[in-house]
């Protein structure tokens, strides 16, 4: 879907049409819609309910679960919280960014991984915890992590593991 | 009206008064950064703080947030406000040495050493352009963006402001951005150079010059020629 272009008056109404004063829900739908926040989108939704553009930007830099540029087809997410810390995320997160050959935070160039860490996720008794879109993968370690990800390129054709570095 | 005790005295104030403007209302002066009459109170440097409650029981609050209440008991010169008050200045000069805001409040309330780490920040947070921009220019330019310790000012999306008129109401109120005075001691942390110096223009003159080239007052330049202004 793209988000530039023709008139958005019919997504603006879609996207703000549970707007009860709060904004975050709002942005929650368009970050569901396009994978982040449109620069166009939320010049359109600020004029929509009313809030200035700088409230709506200053929401959106606020929280982590935003994002303002495009994320990759699919997230993976490390947890660095304390708990996943001390056991261990980081060596995930150095295996995962030595896999996709992208560091924390950045995408890989064909657009296909986002990497990324949070801090706590709330499942700490799963630690080191690592999230690929929807699929949770509780105490990994490296090795798991390599195999947990070639089970999830064959299951998803087009998601194919770049070469690496 | 409302009836507490203000340092030991008893005073009166209506409904809906803040402690700071109460204070200010019997003659107390208190420091703040981030209070404008004209703007809402915002708590943002907790300069203004005051003691509430008997000694033993009582809190630092901002004054400039907090309504005055029936019955209070508030100290705005006790030594834990005064001791914090000057701590709160230490840290400011660590964080922006190049305020004269900063530098004379340093000078005034006797803050003479900085025992943390040395920043150059242009910027307090205080939150006083975002108000003027907003509560006094109704024009929303600029807002804060992100958190935590990188929390800043800025316009939606970095860019250029639509809504932006140019102004510049928030450099006119902004206390970090005044440059403090270049006088001898410019490197130092801590300015108290005006302190350090006889009044610039002596009656006796010998060797001395005051700092200011071409003095201001008595219009001579180092060389001792009148100068042509
Ligand atoms: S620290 Fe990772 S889930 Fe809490
Ligand atoms: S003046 Fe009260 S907190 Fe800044």
């Amino acid at each position: 879907m793209s988000a530039k272009g023709h008139c958005l008056c019919g997504e603006i109404q879609e996207l703000t049409r549970d707007f009860n004063g709060s904004i975050i829900g709002v942005l929650h739908n368009i970050q569901e819609k396009y994978g982040y926040l449109p620069e166009n989108i939320l010049r359109e939704v600020a004029k929509e309910t009313g809030f200035s553009l700088i409230d709506v930007y200053s929401v959106a830099t606020f929280y982590k679960a935003f994002k303002l540029e495009p994320k990759g087809k699919h997230v993976v997410c490390v947890c660095t919280g304390t708990a996943c810390h001390v056991r261990g995320s980081d060596k995930a997160v150095e295996e995962l960014s030595r896999m996709l050959g992208v560091d924390p935070g950045d995408t890989t160039s064909d657009g296909q991984y986002s990497l990324e860490t949070v801090n706590c996720l709330g499942a700490c008794a799963l630690a080191p915890l690592v999230v690929v879109d929807d699929h949770y993968q509780a105490q990994v370690t490296p090795a798991k992590v390599r195999k947990m990800f070639q089970e999830y390129a064959a299951n998803s054709s087009e998601a194919n593991l770049p070469a690496g570095r | 009206m409302i009836n507490f005790t203000l340092n030991g005295l008893d005073v009166a104030v209506e409904k809906g008064f803040t402690l700071l403007e109460a204070a200010k209302f019997y003659g107390i002066e208190l420091p703040t950064l981030c209070y404008n009459e004209a703007l809402s109170p915002y708590g943002a440097c907790r300069l203004c703080l005051v003691e509430v409650g008997i000694p033993g029981r009582s809190r630092l609050v901002s004054s400039c947030t907090y309504p005055a209440g029936e019955g209070l008991y508030v100290r705005t010169h006790s030594n834990r406000v005064i001791e914090t008050r000057k701590l709160l200045i230490e840290m400011y000069l660590a964080t922006c040495p190049g305020s004269k805001t900063i530098q004379d409040l340093a000078s005034k309330y006797h803050v003479t050493r900085v025992r943390f780490k040395q920043k150059h920040e242009e910027c307090i947070l205080c939150g006083l352009c975002i108000r003027m921009c907003r509560e006094q220019m109704q024009a929303k330019a600029i807002g804060f963006v992100e958190r935590g310790g990188f929390r800043r000012i800025s316009t939606p999306f970095e860019k250029k402001s639509e809504e932006c008129r140019l102004c510049g109401g928030c450099m006119y109120i902004c206390p970090a951005c005044q440059a403090r005075c270049q006088g001898p001691q410019e490197k130092s942390a801590v300015c108290n150079a005006c302190l350090n110096l006889s009044p610039p223009c002596l009656e006796r003159f010998d060797e001395m010059m005051c700092y200011m080239d071409p003095c201001v007052a008595c219009e001579q330049n180092s060389r001792g020629e009148k100068s042509e202004r």
